[in-house]
């Protein structure tokens, strides 16, 4: 195999179920598989509560031991990470793999100065200390675009706006530059306009660098401003995966194409009435009886239950690279030779 | 003929400079503004946090103090010889507030009680805090079975009541000052670990908590360098009010005479034990000591109250 295509990570199969004591279980990642080359960015969408956050966690093995049960396999550079210890784990974290959080406030300690956090970092993984610290921590700042580094350091992290306080946090996650970086909702508590900039530098800062970004999200501005592929999840699973422009275009899964429809886009006239998708994420059926959509679908039919069709609708892998978990898509497939298929990205 | 002119103008002038001086202290704050900071800066402007402040100030000095600010020698016999069965001497020119049955001169005497109320209610505040907050950080901070043993040892503890686990405490190290200290903690202990363990299971679960560990950061560091630092707060506050209650224990203790021992140093409570065989003499006796306990609690009880709603994130800003 070439070195160079062999994935960053690698997720197989990847189930969490949640055990209350007397309440039956909840299997909130029901079998998800992706993988993630370097330099390549991943998205993983869907609405609140589709397990992509829980799939994140289980990735960097953050999940609470008790009353969690995570099977299948994670690998980054090929390395198990499930059932490796607390302390192999702890030496990754930071190191190899890092993860930047939904809210820039409450991720950063209100108590310790922004410096003294980013130093952390530094003497925990690269063994730096001191003044030699101090200047990689102001470098860092630099490279995240703070301005006047040096004087952030000594400040309090509600003494910084929102846009710069996720940059410190980036910043700190970057810091021994990682092969994988897991973003979950990064700009979900900012505004529109600091969201923009935030992304501008995840992709600045991930490009060339060869870092694999997992960038989670509910929003698609974001996919289609920064990802290379998505993976569209659903009630715990992945019911569609496809390069970028592919998805815009073409979406095949219902699911997707109701997603699509649900967001304004600049491209429809004024006016033009939303489609919102019927009825709410609760409204779902076990994957073990069919598709766990089927009642929120249009597209639905019969056979999209495993009573009448005798088989659980799988994950199908076309040509080109889709994979599409449905019966009844939105378009039919295309040869892969569609001017609409980007070539494969570098 | 200018003024009417100017005064309007003035004021306005006021007006700019008031705000100028607000966005001023704004921006100031702003420049490297620690949360400590911020907390004093709300306690200055708190009329309950200022009286109780300067209660707990001139209770202070006059304890610092003692030797400078009393009148005359609290154990100098001045005035014995008029004391007569069924009536001691009322308060007079050089004994402001009288004498007690033994021809000493009460204000004095309160004057040096207050060191014994300081000493004993910093020290014994001191050590069950300490202790206090070593058990709840262990419980807290480690979790699983260690949290389990602690909090039930820390339970049995609180199910004794305070007083009575105190006298059982003074009675069993017998009676002096140190073991005096030692059973007003006893009863400061369960207070601090249930508040720094219940406080620092909220903030284990905090979303800094998990970045850091998303970071790598070792688990001591999180806990004593993250989390701990941002459970203290209600602990300050508690710190600040048992002073209060350990005052108070103090002086209950020497009043049922499990207190210090050695008479070369007045003390509240043992003032007021004293004072009740001549209640009916002259009562105010009684009601002088007993002034002094209830002011400087209510002092320290003022300051923790209103130390309480500035660190309180939920009154910031």
């Amino acid at each position: 195999m070439n070195p160079l295509t062999t994935p960053v990570l690698e997720v197989e199969d990847l189930r969490v179920r949640f055990q209350r004591r007397g309440e039956p279980a909840t299997l909130a990642v029901d079998g998800v598989s992706f993988s993630v080359a370097p330099g390549e960015t991943v998205g993983l969408v869907g609405e609140s509560g589709c397990g992509k956050s829980v799939t994140s966690l289980a990735t960097m093995g953050l999940l609470p031991s008790r009353g969690v049960q995570v099977d299948g396999s994670v690998r980054l550079d090929g390395r198990e990470l499930l059932g490796a210890g607390d302390r192999t784990l702890r030496k990754l974290r930071g190191k190899d793999m890092a993860m930047v959080f939904q809210d820039p406030l409450s991720s950063l300690n209100p108590t310790v100065t922004v410096g003294l956090q980013v130093t952390e970092v530094l003497a925990q993984h690269r063994g730096l200390k001191g003044e030699a610290a101090k200047a990689e921590a102001v470098d860092l700042l630099d490279r995240v675009g703070i301005p006047d580094p040096r004087r952030r350091l000594g400040e309090y992290p509600h003494q910084l706006s929102g846009g710069m306080r996720q940059r410190a946090l980036i910043a700190m996650a970057l810091a021994c530059s990682p092969r994988l970086l897991i973003a979950d909702e990064p700009t979900t508590a900012l505004d529109v306009t600091i969201q923009a900039q935030i992304l501008e530098l995840l992709r600045d800062l991930v490009q060339g660098s060869g870092t694999a970004l997992v960038m989670i999200t509910h929003d698609l501005g974001v996919v289609a401003g920064l990802c290379d592929r998505v993976h569209v999840m659903y009630a715990g699973r992945i019911i569609e995966t496809a390069e970028r422009r592919d998805l815009f275009a073409r979406p095949r899964h219902p699911y997707t194409g109701g997603l699509l429809n649900s967001v304004p886009r600049l491209d429809s006239g004024r006016g033009t009435p939303l489609t919102p998708i019927r009825g709410s994420a609760r409204d779902t059926i076990p994957w073990a009886q069919g598709c766990a959509f089927a009642p929120r679908c249009d597209s639905a039919e019969d056979d999209c239950l495993v009573e009448v069709s005798g088989s659980e609708v799988d994950l199908v892998t076309e040509p080109g690279g889709r994979e599409l978990r449905c019966r009844h898509p939105l378009t039919p497939a295309v040869p892969t030779t569609s001017p609409l298929t980007p070539g494969a990205t570098s | 003929m200018s003024a009417p002119t100017l005064t309007p103008g003035g004021r306005r002038r006021e007006k700019i400079d008031e705000l100028a001086a607000r966005a001023g202290t704004l921006s100031a704050g702003t420049g490297g503004e620690s949360l400590l900071r911020s907390a004093v800066r709300r306690l200055r402007r708190d009329p309950v946090a200022i009286t109780g402040a300067v209660i707990v100030l001139v209770f202070l000095v006059v304890a610092v103090l003692a030797p400078w600010l009393a009148p005359r020698d609290p154990f100098a016999q001045t005035l014995l010889s008029e004391v007569r069965q069924g009536s001691i001497p009322g308060a007079r020119e050089g004994f402001p507030l009288g004498v007690d049955q033994l021809g000493r001169d009460v204000l004095s005497r309160l004057v040096y009680g207050s060191r014994q109320s300081l000493v004993i209610g910093v020290v014994s505040t001191v050590l069950g805090a300490a202790v206090g907050m070593l058990l709840g950080i262990l419980a807290g901070g480690l979790g699983g079975r260690v949290d389990t043993v602690v909090m039930r040892f820390v339970d049995i503890l609180l199910s004794i009541p305070g007083l009575l686990m105190a006298i059982s405490v003074s009675v069993l190290l017998g009676a002096n000052q140190l073991s005096l200290m030692i059973a007003i903690a006893v009863t400061q202990v369960p207070v601090f670990a249930r508040l720094l363990r219940g406080s620092m299971l909220v903030q284990r679960d905090s979303d800094y908590a998990l970045a850091a560990r998303a970071l790598g950061v070792k688990r001591r560091t999180i806990v004593l360098g993250h989390v701990l630092p941002n459970s203290l707060s209600p602990v300050i506050v508690q710190a600040t009010l048992s002073l209060a209650t350990a005052i108070i224990e103090a002086a209950a203790l020497s009043f049922l005479g499990l207190g210090d021992p050695d008479i070369s140093r007045p003390e509240w409570g043992a003032m007021l034990a004293s004072a009740q065989a001549v209640l009916s003499v002259r009562p105010e006796l009684a009601v002088y000591p007993a002034l002094c306990i209830i002011v400087v609690a209510l002092g320290f009880t003022l300051l923790g109250e209103s130390l309480r709603e500035a660190l309180d994130p939920k009154f910031r800003r």
